[in-house]
C-alpha cells in the first residue's frame, strides 16, 4: 500500500504543477483580454508592424515568370505533347491538319472504353469487380458525362506515372541519404500535404498559364508525397535478411535495389500507387479552376450558376469515376501483394496477356466502327438520360415543404453556436494564443516544439492573417468538434457489433474515396451558402477518421486483458472505462488528429459557397492571380495544420510511451 | 588416468589438423557506439567487459580467434545476444568488424576491394538464413537461379544448374512454386538450394532450422549430413541447441557475451568444460553418443578381452555388445595393435551418469 501511495505521490505531483502553470498562464491571458484597451497591441496585431511577406512573395513569382519565361514555356510545350495525345485519344479526337483538309482521327469509342474497363476489373478481381468498374464507366455515359469524364481520366492518366516515378526517385534518394528524408525531404511533405489544394493553383497559374499542363503540374505536386512515403516505409521494412541475403549473392548496389528491395517492397508501393490514383483524382477536380475542364469544371459552372441538377449530375460521375479507379487500384495492389499464378511462358503476346490483347482489339473495332457508326463514337442522345430536373424538383420540394424548418435550424445555429464562438475566436488576444500554445507545446515536446509552434503562430500574426487565421481555426474547430462528437460514437459501436461494423466500413470507405467537391454539392442544395453549408460539409468529409480510428483502436486492445478484466470482476462498463478506453485513446487521439487536419483541407474549399476565412483570401487571390497574398495565406492554413498535428503527436507519443 | 585424458584433444585433433585453414578470425572486434574504433585501438585491441561497458559501448564481438579448416562442419553455438550472428556476419563482411583480422585463404578479407568482394561472394560463399529469406515475387526455380542471374549468366545455363540444385534437395515437381505456397521445411530447402548453386566453398548457415518444428528440424538435419558427405563444403553453421551443435559439429565454438570460451570436438567439450557455463549445456548430453573408446580406455591389466572397438568408436555403438559380454573390450589403433581396454563397469557408469574419481575426468 506505502509503495502504490508513494508512487502516486511522484506521479501526481508535476500533473499538479502544470495544473498550476496552466492557470496562471489562462490568467494572464484573461488578464490581456481585460484590459485590451491599454494592451491593443497584444490583442489584435498592429496593423504599422505587419511585415509585407505577401509583397515579397509576389515580387519573387514575377522575377521568376520574367526571367524564366522560356522554361516554363518549354516545360509546358514539352509535357504537353503527351497530355494532349492522351486528351485526344480519350476524349477530343485527333485534328491533323487545318481547315478543309484536316482529317480527324476518332478519339476511343466509349463502348470500347467500357468494355475494357470491364475486362480491367475482371481480370484483376473477377466478375464482380468486373461489371462495378464497367457499370460505373457505363453509368458515365449513360448519363451524359462521357466527355468531361474522360478529359479528368486523360489527366490523370498522364500525371500519375509521373507522380509514381518522381515519388520513387525521391523515396529512394531519401532512404538513401537519411540526413536528406530529416532536413529536407520529411518536412517538405509535411508542408506539401498541408498547404491546401487552391494555393497550388496560383503559382501554376502565373508560372504556367490557364491551361490542362498547369493543372496537370498541379496535380503531380499534390499527389506525389503518398508515394515518397510509400518508397521511404517500403524499402525500411524489407526483412533485414532479404537485404543481408542480396549481399552475399554478391550484388552490386544498383542490382540489390532494382532487383531485390524493390520488387521485396511492392505490396507497400502499391498502396502508394492507389494513393497516388485517388489524390490525383481529388486534385484534377479542384485543379479545374485553372484549365483542368472536365468533371471539376462542369461542377464549378454549375455551382456558380447555383444549379444543383447539374452540379449534383457531374458530382455523381466523380464519384462513380472515383470508385471504379479506386476498387480497381486496390484490386491490382491485393493481386500483386499475392504474387501471380503460375503461367506457362509462352511466345506469343495473346497467350501471355490475354485480356489485355482483347481490350486492345475491342477499343481498336469498336473506334474504326465509329467512323461509320455514330452510335459508337458518341453517346447516342437517346440512350442517355438526365437526373438534373429530379433533383431540382426534389430540391423544390423540399424547400417549399421545409423551408421554416431548415430555415430556423440554420439561423438558430448561425445565431446560438456559430456566431459566438467566431466572436470569441477572433477576439482572442494573439499574444496570449502564441504564449499558451507555446506552453503546450513545451509540456508535450520540450523547448524545440514549443518554439516551432510559437514560430509557426507568430507567422500567421504578423503577416496580418490574425482575424482569418482565428476565423479559420474557428470553423474548421467547430466542425471536427462536431464530427468527432458523431463519428467517435459511432466507430464505438462498430468496435462493439461485427454488423454494426459490416454496415459501417463500405460507407466511410466510399466517404473516403469521394473528392472533396463532391460534398459541397448536396449541402448547398439545402442551406444554400455560407458557414452553415461549410459546416456540414466538412463534418461529412471529416468524419471518417474518427470513425475509423476509434473502431481500429478499441478492436485492437488485447483480448487476453479484457479476459484479465472479466476475470478480476469488471462490470462491463468498468472493463470498457478502464481497460479499453485508455489502451485505445492514442489510436483515438490520432483519429481525432486526422479529423482536424481533414477538416482544415476541407473548410479552405468551402471558400467556394462564401466562408470568411484564410480559404476565401486564396480564393480571391487565385481569381486575382495575386500569387503573394495566395502562397502566404496558403502557407498560414498549412500552419494552422502544423501546429495541431505536432502538438496530437507530441500527446500521442506520450501517451504511447507511458502505456509502453 | 592422467595419460589417457591428455591424449584426448590430441588424438581428436591430428587427422584435422591436416587440412589447410579455410577462414579465420584473429581477434575480431565488433563494438557498437560513438568512436568504437578508436577505443580499441587505443587499448592495441584489448579491452575488458567493465572498459567497453564503461566507455558507453556495446559489445557484440570481443577478442574472437578462431581457424575453420577446409571441409569441416564449425558449429558457433550462443544464447540469443551472445553475439554468433554478429560474428558471422563479419566473417562475411556483411558486418564491418570494429577491430582484428579476418582471413580467406591466408588474405586479409577485411583489406579487399569491393568489386573482389562481391566477386568472392558471388562465386566462393553461400549463406543460408534463419527465415529463410527468399523473395516473395520469384517463384521456386527463380529463387534459386536468381544468385546465377546476378552473375550475369543467361536464362538457359542458370535455369539447368537450378534444376540440378532443386533435384539435389528433393525439390522435384514444385520449381514454380511461391515461396508463400511452401512449407517452412520446404521453403529452407529452396534456401539451402539458393545458396549451393553458385557452388559456394564456404557455406554460412545462419541458424538454418530455429524456424522450423522439431521434426522437421531433425529431417533438415539429416538432409544437411547427407548433402555434406557429397559435398564437402567448409560449413560455418550457427545454433543456439545444443543438441543440433552435437549432432552435426565436427568442432564447436561456444559464445557468451560476445566472447569464445571454448572450442572443441562434441567430446572435449562434454569430456573436458572449460567453465561451468559451458558444463552446463553438456549436463543433459547422451554421453554414450558423444564420448568414444579412447576417453573411456584404461592401460590393459591382462584380463581377457571379450571384443575389440577402435579408438574413435562412440560408446553408443557397442555398450550393448560390452555389457552382455561381461568381459573388457580391447581397443585397438589402425594396425590392430591394442592400445587399452574398456570395462563393462566404465560403460556402466558411463551410461547411469555416475562419475567415478579418476573414471573420467
Amino acid at each position: 500500500m506505502t509503495v502504490t501511495a508513494s508512487t502516486s505521490d511522484a506521479r501526481s505531483r508535476p500533473v499538479q504543477i502544470w495544473l498550476v502553470v496552466w492557470a496562471c498562464a489562462l490568467a494572464a491571458v484573461l488578464a490581456v483580454f481585460l484590459l485590451q484597451d491599454r494592451l491593443a497591441w497584444a490583442v489584435n496585431y498592429p496593423a504599422g508592424a505587419i511585415v509585407p511577406v505577401a509583397d515579397w512573395v509576389s515580387a519573387l513569382m514575377n522575377l521568376i515568370k520574367s526571367n524564366f519565361s522560356w522554361l516554363t514555356r518549354s516545360i509546358t510545350a514539352a509535357l504537353g505533347v503527351p497530355l494532349d495525345f492522351a486528351l485526344n485519344l480519350l476524349a477530343k479526337n485527333f485534328k491533323i491538319g487545318r481547315g478543309a483538309d484536316m482529317i480527324i482521327l476518332p478519339r476511343l469509342s466509349w463502348v470500347g472504353v467500357c468494355i475494357a474497363a470491364f475486362l480491367a476489373g475482371r481480370a484483376a478481381g473477377g466478375w464482380k469487380l468486373g461489371a462495378l468498374v464497367g457499370g460505373c464507366f457505363l453509368y458515365i455515359a449513360l448519363f451524359g458525362q462521357w466527355t468531361s469524364a474522360m478529359l479528368t481520366l486523360g489527366l490523370i492518366s498522364i500525371a500519375v506515372p509521373f507522380c509514381i516515378v518522381t515519388g520513387l526517385f525521391v523515396g529512394i534518394w531519401a532512404w538513401r541519404k537519411p540526413w536528406a528524408e530529416r532536413l529536407l525531404i520529411s518536412p517538405a511533405l509535411d508542408l506539401m500535404q498541408t498547404i491546401p489544394t487552391f494555393a497550388y493553383l496560383i503559382p501554376m497559374l502565373l508560372l504556367f498559364g490557364n491551361s490542362p499542363v498547369s493543372a496537370m503540374i498541379a496535380t503531380a505536386i499534390f499527389a506525389t508525397p503518398p508515394m515518397v512515403r510509400a518508397t521511404m516505409l517500403g524499402l525500411s521494412r524489407v526483412p533485414s535478411e532479404i537485404d543481408d541475403f542480396s549481399e552475399m549473392a554478391g550484388c552490386t548496389a544498383r542490382q540489390k535495389l532494382w532487383r531485390v528491395l524493390l520488387p521485396s517492397a511492392r505490396p507497400a508501393l502499391m498502396v502508394g500507387v492507389n494513393q497516388v490514383i485517388m489524390l490525383a483524382l481529388n486534385m484534377v477536380i479542384i485543379a479545374s479552376m485553372i484549365g483542368a475542364g472536365g468533371l471539376g469544371y462542369d461542377v464549378l459552372l454549375a455551382l456558380r450558376a447555383l444549379k444543383v441538377g447539374e452540379a449534383m449530375e457531374a458530382g455523381l460521375a466523380i464519384v462513380a469515376l472515383a470508385i471504379a479507379l479506386d476498387r480497381l487500384s486496390q484490386a491490382i495492389a491485393r493481386n500483386h501483394a499475392q504474387g501471380h499464378v503460375y503461367q506457362m511462358v509462352s511466345p506469343s503476346f495473346w497467350r501471355r496477356y490475354p485480356n489485355l490483347t482483347l481490350a486492345i482489339a475491342i477499343l481498336a473495332v469498336t473506334t474504326l466502327l465509329g467512323l461509320f457508326v455514330p452510335a459508337f463514337a458518341a453517346v447516342p442522345k437517346a440512350i442517355t438520360f438526365t437526373t438534373a430536373p429530379m433533383w431540382k424538383t426534389a430540391v423544390s420540394w423540399i424547400t417549399i415543404n421545409f423551408f421554416d424548418t431548415i430555415e430556423a435550424f440554420r439561423v438558430a445555429l448561425i445565431l446560438n453556436v456559430l456566431n459566438p464562438v467566431r466572436a470569441f475566436c477572433e477576439g482572442f488576444p494573439w499574444l496570449g494564443a502564441v504564449f499558451l500554445l507555446g506552453l503546450a507545446g513545451y509540456q508535450l515536446g520540450g523547448l524545440r516544439l514549443a518554439a516551432l509552434v510559437a514560430a509557426l503562430t507568430v507567422f500567421c500574426a504578423v503577416t496580418g492573417l490574425w482575424e482569418k487565421t482565428m476565423a479559420t481555426v474557428y470553423l474548421c474547430g467547430i466542425s471536427a468538434f462536431i464530427a468527432c462528437l458523431i463519428g467517435i460514437p459511432i466507430g464505438l459501436m462498430a468496435s462493439r457489433s461485427d454488423r454494426v461494423e459490416k454496415v459501417v466500413t463500405p460507407i466511410i470507405d466510399t466517404l473516403q474515396v469521394l473528392p472533396s467537391f463532391c460534398f459541397i454539392i448536396p449541402v448547398v442544395m439545402l442551406f444554400r451558402v455560407g458557414d452553415v453549408t461549410a459546416m456540414i460539409a466538412t463534418i461529412a468529409f471529416a468524419v471518417v477518421p474518427a470513425i475509423r480510428y476509434t473502431n481500429h483502436g478499441l478492436r485492437q486492445v488485447p483480448p487476453a486483458l479484457i479476459e484479465a478484466a472479466k476475470v478480476s470482476g469488471c462490470t462491463k462498463r468498468q472493463t470498457f472505462l478502464r481497460v479499453q478506453l485508455p489502451l485505445a485513446l492514442p489510436e483515438i487521439m490520432l483519429g481525432v488528429n486526422q479529423t482536424i487536419l481533414m477538416a482544415l483541407a476541407m473548410i479552405i474549399i468551402c471558400a467556394m459557397v462564401g466562408t470568411r476565412d484564410l480559404g476565401q483570401e486564396v480564393f480571391i487571390a487565385l481569381s486575382k492571380a495575386d500569387s503573394g497574398r495566395g502562397i502566404v495565406a496558403g502557407l498560414a492554413i498549412a500552419f494552422i495544420g502544423i501546429v495541431a498535428d505536432r502538438l496530437f503527436n507530441a500527446w500521442t507519443a506520450k501517451a504511447r510511451a507511458r502505456l509502453g | 588416468m592422467a595419460d589417457t585424458t591428455d591424449q584426448v584433444p590430441q588424438a581428436a585433433g591430428t587427422p584435422k589438423d591436416a587440412r589447410p585453414i579455410k577462414l579465420a578470425c584473429y581477434n575480431v572486434w565488433k563494438l557498437f557506439g560513438a568512436n568504437a574504433a578508436n577505443f580499441i585501438r587505443q587499448r592495441g585491441g584489448a579491452a575488458t567487459m567493465a572498459e567497453v561497458a564503461a566507455a558507453g559501448l556495446v559489445g557484440a564481438v570481443r577478442a574472437v580467434d578462431l581457424e575453420i579448416r577446409q571441409g569441416e562442419i564449425f558449429i558457433i553455438m550462443g544464447l540469443s545476444g551472445s553475439g554468433k550472428s554478429t560474428l558471422v556476419r563479419c566473417m562475411s563482411r556483411l558486418v564491418e568488424p570494429t577491430h582484428g583480422k579476418v582471413e580467406f585463404e591466408g588474405k586479409d578479407l577485411l583489406k579487399i576491394s569491393d568489386a573482389a568482394l562481391i566477386e568472392l561472394r558471388r562465386h566462393r560463399m553461400g549463406m543460408v538464413f534463419q527465415n529463410f529469406a527468399l523473395l516473395p515475387h520469384l517463384n521456386v526455380l527463380e529463387n534459386i537461379a536468381f544468385p546465377l542471374g546476378i552473375q550475369g549468366q543467361d536464362r538457359p545455363t542458370r535455369e539447368k544448374r537450378a534444376r540440378e540444385v532443386i533435384e539435389l534437395v528433393g525439390l522435384r515437381g514444385r520449381e514454380h512454386f511461391y515461396p508463400r505456397e511452401l512449407s517452412g521445411g520446404q521453403q529452407q530447402r529452396v534456401g539451402i538450394a539458393r545458396s549451393l548453386a553458385t557452388k559456394p566453398e564456404i557455406w554460412f548457415l545462419d541458424e538454418p532450422f530455429s524456424a522450423l518444428d522439431p521434426l522437421i528440424r531433425r529431417e533438415m538435419q539429416d538432409e544437411l549430413m547427407r548433402l555434406q558427405t557429397m559435398l564437402h563444403k567448409t560449413i560455418v553453421f550457427i545454433t543456439h541447441d545444443f543438441d543440433e551443435a552435437i549432432r552435426l559439429a565436427d568442432r564447436i565454438a561456444i559464445m557468451k557475451d560476445g566472447e569464445v570460451i571454448q572450442i572443441g570436438t562434441p567430446e572435449e567439450l562434454v569430456v573436458n568444460p572449460a567453465t561451468d557455463y559451458v558444463a552446463e549445456f553438456t549436463r543433459d548430453v547422451d554421453r554414450a553418443k558423444v564420448i568414444s573408446a579412447r576417453s573411456l580406455m584404461r592401460a590393459c591389466d591382462g584380463t581377457e578381452h571379450g571384443g575389440v572397438v577402435a579408438p574413435d568408436a562412440k560408446i553408443s555403438t557397442f555398450s550393448a555388445s560390452i555389457v552382455s559380454a561381461g568381459k573388457p573390450f580391447a581397443v585397438v589403433n589402425g594396425s590392430g595393435k591394442p592400445i587399452g581396454e574398456v570395462t563393462p563397469q566404465a560403460v556402466i557408469d558411463l551410461l547411469a551418469g555416475i562419475e567415478r574419481p579418476g573414471a573420467s575426468a
